[in-house]
């Protein structure tokens, strides 16, 4: 019944939106990987991060995509502190603790945005956000395409920061093995704060790429911490290629699933997916055996 | 925001500016300043400024504020020895409960009738607390005939619901398509997911095939939705003749816009009650999405001067003449004339002035009101269609400012 050039275009889309929750995702698994917990402040940070990429738009006129360069310094450092100076006191040295700093702190920023924002949703209009791209029969949204090439690139450099460089070393080691890490000379507090300021800057990224095909209010997060979440755990917890792949795997699930089954029950699919993984697979598509 | 923040700033300085003209004029003649400013009637405007609902909210206060600002120019209520309407402004979020927060707020301030609240969930409870005072409420917008058909006896709506409104449109588009030699067959509906909308497609979806109509799909999408990328698709791969959208304004703006971008060109755009389709904000800002839609929604009579009159006024303030400015202008108006006919602001006697009334000073193509059960019997709507950058009115015939274009033209 469906032309499979519709079907094509619907898997393309959801690869875009797929790529940009594999960011978020990423940023989750990061912390979740070194710190042990799931941040449940991740949405509300890419919430205040797509206000940051909204109002540098309607206030200083900046595309989008250049807010970039102006934003990730600014998430980056905003996540260190937050990290190093908020979670990790609050949290003393106890997992469970520094589990409910997020949510407070989630709750916290949500009903600040509430407050400085109201509820209104708002959206940014730019010259190209209803440019087409023809790739083959199917027709995707230019910011559609940048944020799927984007996120790929992102991911990417994600990846060589951890793979390659000191900084990466001394995050891997201190997620390992903690106290080994800190008699090698690691500085485990600093470490912790790093690893969450780049999972933060990987939501300012996600940020600048969403916003010219999407919106912006105080709920936004909630979506997409969701899914995430779901995301991180289909793939492995703290697995990075395990993220990635899930997060391409979900968006295409959820375009399609919203093709075939109507917007409503577009979501079906991911927890179908999600259900079945836990069931047979409880690792993850790319986890470690336990 | 900066509506409410104004005319909090103007009610500052109307009571300063009264308060100092009481105390100069007090030493000279106490009883004759007390005689010549009788207490304002105050006047409850619920709106969802805020939220997604927020630019329909606005425009609705503001027509709301336009109506209120020309009866006090004009000598404010004469019946109550020139009383001014003093705003209490209220503002809804875009949520039902909040409305119905607001309503209990509005009844400690002590308004005398309340004019709102534009969504139909919002009516829906701010109806429904309204009634628990007795505060008569006038329903500007909102649409569902649940709020009218629940016998609360100081509920009014002035505007038509969408029973009457889906009958009308089905009859214009059977007659427009049979005018056309039927080259319409098959439909497609794309309706949002809260009362309005879904009332709205299940009515159609009824009724369509009765007339001969086949419907192909009824999508339903979520507010706000910010990708139609899915939905259009699946539009393509269905062809219809026709597409029926009923959403609300953001949501309709974009699906035109995503339907135009991946090329989706059916013989007809034909909304009942579109949300942007009859807007001079989107014939302004996206003429070439816009042209050629048509509409069957609430639309005032274009020979009426009053009506132009208003537009004017409105357009000089670097606004929108849209449904909601003179919906919400005129069911103020209409309140106006029940404070007249009561010659009180008690509640009570403002409901049975409404109940009875037989007004016919608006600009609205409704004929005298009479109210049964709360809904206005003369309510209907007009269709409209884009055309050259304007909105016509192409049907019915004695209100007809242009030729209906159909199907619309390929390229």
């Amino acid at each position: 019944m469906v032309d499979p050039s519709i079907v094509a275009a619907s898997a393309l889309h959801g690869l875009a939106t797929g790529a940009v929750y594999a960011l978020v995702a990423l940023g989750l698994s990061l912390v979740y990987g070194v710190l042990h917990i799931v941040n449940f402040a991740h949405g509300s940070l890419l919430m205040l991060a797509l206000y940051g990429v909204y109002f540098l738009h309607e206030r200083l006129g900046l595309d989008p995509y250049l807010a970039l360069p102006v934003l990730l310094p600014v998430a980056g450092l905003a996540g260190y502190a937050l990290h190093r100076w908020v979670i990790a006191p609050a949290g003393g040295a106890r997992d469970e603790n520094v589990l409910l700093v997020t949510l407070g702190l989630a709750l916290v920023l949500e009903n600040l945005a509430l407050v400085a924002f109201r509820s209104d949703t708002r959206t940014i209009e730019t010259a190209y956000s209803f440019s087409m791209v023809a790739l083959g029969p199917a027709l995707l949204p230019l910011p559609k395409l940048v944020a799927l090439l984007g996120s790929l690139v992102a991911t990417l450099v994600l990846w060589a920061i951890v793979q390659k460089t000191d900084l990466g070393r001394a995050i891997r080691a201190v997620a390992r093995e903690r106290e080994a890490a800190r008699l090698v000379g690691i500085d485990t507090r600093h470490a912790f704060a790093l690893a969450f300021a780049i999972g933060t800057a990987s939501s300012a990224v996600a940020a600048c790429l969403l916003l010219p095909s999407y919106y912006v209010s105080p709920q936004v997060g909630h979506g997409f911490v969701l899914i995430a979440f779901t995301i991180v755990v289909l793939g492995g917890m703290g697995s990075f290629w395990g993220a990635f792949w899930g997060g391409l795997l979900i968006g295409v699930v959820e375009s399609l699933g919203g093709l075939f089954l109507g917007e409503s029950l577009g979501q079906i699919g991911i927890f179908a997916i999600f259900i079945a993984v836990l069931l047979f697979r409880p690792t993850g598509l790319l986890g470690r055996p336990l | 925001m900066t509506t409410g923040d104004r005319s909090v700033r103007e009610g500052w300085r109307r009571r300063a500016l009264l308060a100092t003209a009481a105390s100069g004029a007090g030493l000279l003649a106490a009883p004759a300043v007390l005689r010549a400013q009788p207490a304002a009637v105050k006047i409850g405007l619920l709106h969802p400024v805020t939220g997604f609902l927020a630019f329909s909210g606005q425009q609705c206060r503001e027509g709301a504020l336009l109506a209120i600002e020309s009866i006090n120019a004009t000598g404010g209520i004469r019946a109550l020895g020139g009383a001014k309407l003093e705003p209490v402004l209220g503002d809804a979020q875009s949520k039902p409960e909040i409305g119905a927060a607001e309503v209990e707020k509005m009844n400690e301030s002590g308004v005398a009738a309340i004019v709102g609240a534009y969504s139909s969930a919002i009516s829906l409870a701010t109806t429904q607390s309204a009634a628990r005072y007795g505060i008569p409420h006038i329903v500007d917008v909102g649409v569902s005939d649940q709020i009218v058909g629940r016998g609360l006896t100081n509920t009014f709506r002035f505007c038509p619901g969408y029973g009457v409104i889906t009958e009308i449109a089905i009859a214009n588009l059977v007659a427009l398509n049979e005018a056309a030699g039927k080259p319409a067959r098959s439909v497609m509906i794309v309706h949002e997911e809260s009362l309005f909308g879904t009332g709205t497609a299940q009515l159609l979806q009824k009724e369509l095939p009765t007339r001969g109509f086949e419907v192909l799909e009824v999508v339903k999408h979520a507010n706000p939705t910010r990708d139609f990328t899915n939905i259009v698709l699946k539009m393509k791969s269905l062809d219809p003749d026709l597409v029926i959208p009923a959403n609300y304004y953001n949501e309709y703006v974009l699906l035109a816009r995503t339907m135009r971008q991946q090329g989706v060109r059916p013989k007809g755009i034909y909304s009942v009650l579109g949300g942007a389709a009859s807007s001079f904000k989107f014939v302004a800002e996206f003429p070439d999405d816009a042209a050629y839609i048509m509409d069957c929604n609430h639309w005032y009579d274009p020979r009426k001067p009053a009506a132009l009159e208003l537009r004017r006024k409105v357009e000089a303030k670097g606004l929108y003449y849209t449904y909601e400015v003179f919906l919400a202008h005129e069911a103020v108006r209409l309140l106006a004339d029940a404070l007249e006919r009561a010659g009180s602001a008690n509640r009570e006697r403002i409901v049975e002035a409404l109940a009875t009334s037989d007004w016919d000073g608006h600009f609205l193509p409704y004929g005298p009101t009479r109210f049964v059960n709360g809904q206005n019997q003369g309510a209907r709507p007009l269709n409209t269609q884009v055309l050259g950058r304007n909105i016509e009115v192409i049907f019915p015939r004695e209100f007809a400012t242009a030729q209906p274009v159909f199907p619309m033209p390929r390229a």
